[in-house]
């Protein structure tokens, strides 16, 4: 899972940790395994309720865990308190000093450090240069806007100069097109000062936006972490392929001659599927086309609903539902018979595990489910 | 019409309020006042420099009472705002019933609550003695400012704290940087309340006290009761009210200057000076 090269020494690692909440049977992290490339921008991507604040909290060392270590360029920093660590954390929240002005906002890691006002103050107005915010100085938190806030909060992060980078949904609170160009403005000055950086998101776009590579968690378990379009065509888990939106998972196996059997015969699969034996075949729904020839499977369309300008369709084959996203224009009946394709490149196989959870079986993949595990 | 009407109404209840202290401040400046005038036929400072004597005790009663107000304010401030963080921030479980414990001394009738209190403290020892008054102002004080500290805490977000350790903050700096500017309107009014409630309290002190500790309050009772001197009756009166008054103004004028800070968002300072203090 953890595909990223052995050679070089991680900027964040995180090492079978363990946090359970005093009063809790489950652990929020359970034995959790975690590794962010030195310089890189990692998105930690998750339903809410799955541990990615616990893990902020644990990285930045606001947290001790039960069990596990947690490392810093190679560094074992579990029990150092988080002044003394480097990590410095952005919240949903900007929590701005109020009762200082922006610049003695920002001025406040260099102070803390010991710096003179007048260094601190030079410094803390270089950073808010950088994210374009230097007329605002002395103004007030209370007298900025949401975006201007997290603006500040995002320099006041920079200049405690954090080996690494935490940031807990920092954009969630904003509306949407603020979102954006706050996205870039991460991004730019992210790549501009090649600091490790992990961005706690639920929102999948977001991560697959700016992040060079994503980790999915879930119940406090890492399920995949590689580049984000590894993780659409190439999922680790049903789980991994539903919480990325795609919901359709035909039961079947791969047969040594690397074809898919299930209830519509032989599938065709691209050379990239290494794995053989029973598992699911999984396609998202905007690969799918209404079509048809030979290379086509009969279905019955079972639901359809719009979908902004899209018709997300829900249609049964002999093998179980198939989830397609038309494009506008096209709009079938309940009921009515049509032909899909399913295009082989974009046909991928989830390898049946025999987890505690229970293995995923026939009865598990049907049903269009929601986006969230 | 509305504005006149208010002002009338603002009138009527200053007078209220300020009306029994009128004739006080005549009294303590009377030498001769006889009835029937309505003004006394003679003023003078007698009454003060009765009040100055060494055996009136009256200098002494003072600096106990006062040296017990801020002994409480300062206790009893630090101490709501613990509970009240404990309570709010980390919701114990029973916090209901920890809350209605804390603020058991104002339900419970005062005399009741004091009986009490005095047979607890005879038996610890800490009778007749100024920390056992000190220490069983306590009692009345904290449920105000665990009250106060409540309501402080409510808008209080620990991530503040959280964010200020992950950018190099100690714990030390963060209690002074951090938490103790957020709360300062809480602890401010906290401790206004906490130094008044001492300031007055008879009952306890008498109880507790057994005599040996003077206060100003207690002095004043025993003056008007037993002396039959007005005038140094209204001299003691004078000196009770006057901190408290004293207080309240620094202590509502550091709130306007706080809230000028804190919940301006109309004050928009010139881009002109953006940059104080540096030099670009």
């Amino acid at each position: 899972m953890t595909s990223s090269s052995s050679a070089p020494v991680p900027g964040l690692s995180l090492k079978r940790i363990t946090v359970t909440y005093p009063g809790h049977r489950e652990p929020v992290l359970d034995g959790l395994d975690l590794d962010v490339a030195d310089g890189r921008l990692l998105a930690l991507l998750g339903p809410s309720g799955c541990g990615k604040t616990t893990t902020v909290q644990v990285a930045s060392g606001l947290l001790t865990p039960s069990r596990g270590a947690v490392h810093l360029g190679g560094t074992d920093v579990t029990r150092i308190p988080p002044e003394h660590r480097g990590v410095a954390v952005v919240f949903q929240q900007p929590m701005l000093l109020p009762h200082r002005t922006v610049l003695d906002n920002v001025a406040f890691p260099a102070r803390m450090r010991g710096r003179s006002r007048r260094d601190a103050r030079t410094a803390a107005l270089a950073q808010l240069e950088r994210v374009g915010l230097d007329a605002l100085a002395a103004r007030y938190p209370r007298q900025l806007s949401g975006g201007q806030a997290q603006r500040v909060a995002l320099a006041r992060a920079l200049a405690a100069e954090p080996a690494v980078l935490l940031l807990d949904e920092p954009f969630s609170a904003l509306d949407p097109s603020l979102r954006h160009t706050m996205r870039d403005l991460l991004t730019t000055v992210q790549r501009e000062l090649a600091v490790t950086t992990v961005l706690v998101t639920h929102d999948q776009t977001e991560a697959a936006a700016v992040a060079d590579s994503v980790a999915l968690l879930d119940q406090g378990r890492l399920l995949q972490q590689a580049q984000p379009a590894d993780l659409y065509a190439r999922p680790a888990s049903l789980a991994v392929a539903r919480f990325l939106g795609c919901p359709t998972a035909l039961p079947g196996h791969v047969t040594p001659q690397g074809r898919f059997a299930c209830l519509l015969g032989e599938l065709d699969l691209p050379d990239t599927v290494a794995h053989r034996g029973p598992g699911h075949l999984v396609i998202r729904p905007e690969a799918v086309q209404v079509g048809t020839g030979p290379d086509t499977v009969a279905a019955v369309v079972h639901s359809a609903r719009p979908e902004g300008a899209f018709t997300a369709l829900v249609a049964d084959t002999a093998a179980g539902p198939v989830h397609v996203l038309l494009p506008p224009g096209t709009s079938p009946a309940l009921s009515e018979h049509l032909r899909l394709r399913l295009p082989v490149a974009h046909r991928w196989v989830v390898p049946d595990r025999h987890s505690p959870a229970g293995p995923p079986s026939i009865n598990g993949v049907a049903g269009p489910g929601p986006a969230a595990c | 019409m509305r504005r006149a009407l208010r002002k009338a109404v603002f009138a009527v209840l200053t007078l209220w309020i300020a009306a029994p202290l009128l004739p006080l401040l005549i009294w303590a400046f009377a030498g001769r006042w006889v009835y029937p005038a309505l003004v006394p036929q003679e003023f003078s400072l007698r009454a003060w420099g009765q009040a100055a004597a060494p055996q009136q005790q009256v200098i002494a009663a003072t600096g106990t009472s006062l040296a017990l107000a801020l002994t409480t304010a300062l206790t009893a401030t630090a101490l709501g705002a613990l509970a009240a963080r404990g309570l709010v921030l980390y919701r114990p479980p029973a916090a209901g019933l920890v809350r209605l414990l804390l603020l058991a001394p104002v339900l419970v009738p005062p005399f009741a609550l004091a009986v009490g209190v005095q047979e607890v403290f005879v038996r610890a020892g800490l009778s007749d003695h100024p920390t056992g008054v000190a220490l069983v102002h306590l009692v009345p004080a904290l449920p105000y400012t665990v009250l106060v500290m409540i309501g402080g805490f409510a808008t209080y977000d620990l991530r503040m704290e959280q964010t200020a350790r992950t950018l190099g903050a100690s714990r030390t700096a963060v209690l002074r940087h951090v938490t103790l500017p957020a709360l300062s309107p809480a602890l401010l009014a906290a401790a206004t309340l906490a130094f008044l409630v001492s300031w007055s309290e008879y009952l306890m002190t008498v109880l507790v006290g057994g005599g040996v500790v003077t206060t100003l309050p207690l002095l004043l009772f025993a003056t008007a009761a037993g002396s039959g001197n007005q005038a140094l009756t209204a001299v003691l009166g004078t000196l009770t009210v006057a901190p408290p008054v004293l207080l309240f103004g620094v202590g509502a004028a550091l709130l306007r200057r706080n809230r000028a800070v804190w919940a301006d968002p109309d004050h928009d300072p010139s881009p002109s000076f953006a940059t104080p203090e540096i030099e670009r």
